[in-house]
């Protein structure tokens, strides 16, 4: 599933499916953590997915604002309309 | 309970590929809460019910929505669906997939020559967890809620639109505040606008 999100990460230029793939690479490195604390049968598996969680939603919402302030002044979703660095 | 597993992995799997595939954002949000609900599924066949319960209720529940909720806002429609088939051409593809596909390999080859036998899922319930959490997890929490915090003042700061203050619009409206002057400026005060005189 990570490399699948990479894929999408790499592919698309539309920025929602790029913060998307992000989101998909996020949930399978938290699968995969929950599966290492399953399997040793400690709990420090879910509490590192608690913190990506917690870690996740505070970047959806940073990056949903950024998201926002990008249609409002480039008028598109493209990801490669912002890549002058000028402000 | 191993039938569960693989199904509902094979659906997170599919799932997600159907989700990068997609020209409407709409759907592949739709497909991306799907697979979130598989995983979650996956969780708690693994033996993590809190954790899938967690997954169901924050991830696909508020994060999610939240991009449901800026997709609305940011209204697409057709002609955004006609740009992404004429972005994605098919020879795009296929750079990602052979390095991708090199990974996959990588992964596959690492799980091959490890431990073979299949681990057996100890159930770790929400007791042990929240145990854990206040025990010798506890700055890790106060990190992630000062984080939050971050995001949060961040996201309020970034979502803001102020408008060009228009000299003719303030002499023309008397007695007008300026931080309710236009509904689509500041996302903030949107509402802000209806005074308790013109109702």
């Amino acid at each position: 599933m990570f490399t699948l999100g990479l894929i999408g990460l790499l592919v698309r230029r539309n920025i929602i499916f790029i913060l998307m793939s992000l989101e998909v690479m996020l949930n399978a490195a938290g699968l995969a953590f929950v599966v290492a604390g399953s399997r040793w049968g400690a709990p420090d598996g879910q509490i590192v997915f608690i913190f990506i969680l917690a870690m996740a939603a505070a970047e959806v919402s940073v990056g949903l604002a950024l998201v926002l302030q990008i249609y409002h002044r480039f008028k598109t979703l493209d990801a490669d309309a912002a890549s002058e660095m000028k402000g | 309970m191993d039938a569960i597993f693989y199904i509902s992995a094979a659906v997170a799997i599919l799932a997600t590929f159907l989700m990068l595939t997609r020209m409407n954002a709409v759907h592949a949000l739709l497909y991306l809460v799907v697979s979130l609900l598989a995983v979650a599924l996956v969780f708690y066949t693994l033996g993590a019910p809190f954790v899938a319960v967690l997954e169901v209720i924050i991830y696909a529940g508020a994060i999610m929505v939240l991009f449901v909720f800026v997709v609305m806002m940011l209204n697409l429609g057709r002609q955004a669906s006609l740009q992404e088939c004429e972005w994605q051409r098919p020879g795009m593809w296929v750079g990602p997939a052979i390095l991708a596909a090199i990974l996959i390999a990588e992964v596959a080859t690492v799980m091959m020559r490890g431990h073979t036998r299949i681990p057996e899922a100890a159930v770790v319930g929400p007791q042990a967890v929240s145990l854990s959490l206040f025990g010798p997890y506890l700055i890790g929490v106060e990190l992630a809620s000062m984080l939050l915090l971050g995001g949060l003042v961040g996201a309020y700061h970034l979502g803001r639109r102020t408008k060009e203050k228009r000299e003719s619009q303030n002499n023309v409206v008397i007695g007008a505040d300026a931080a309710r002057s236009a509904p689509g400026g500041d996302l903030v005060h949107a509402g802000s606008d209806r005074t308790a005189g013109s109702a």
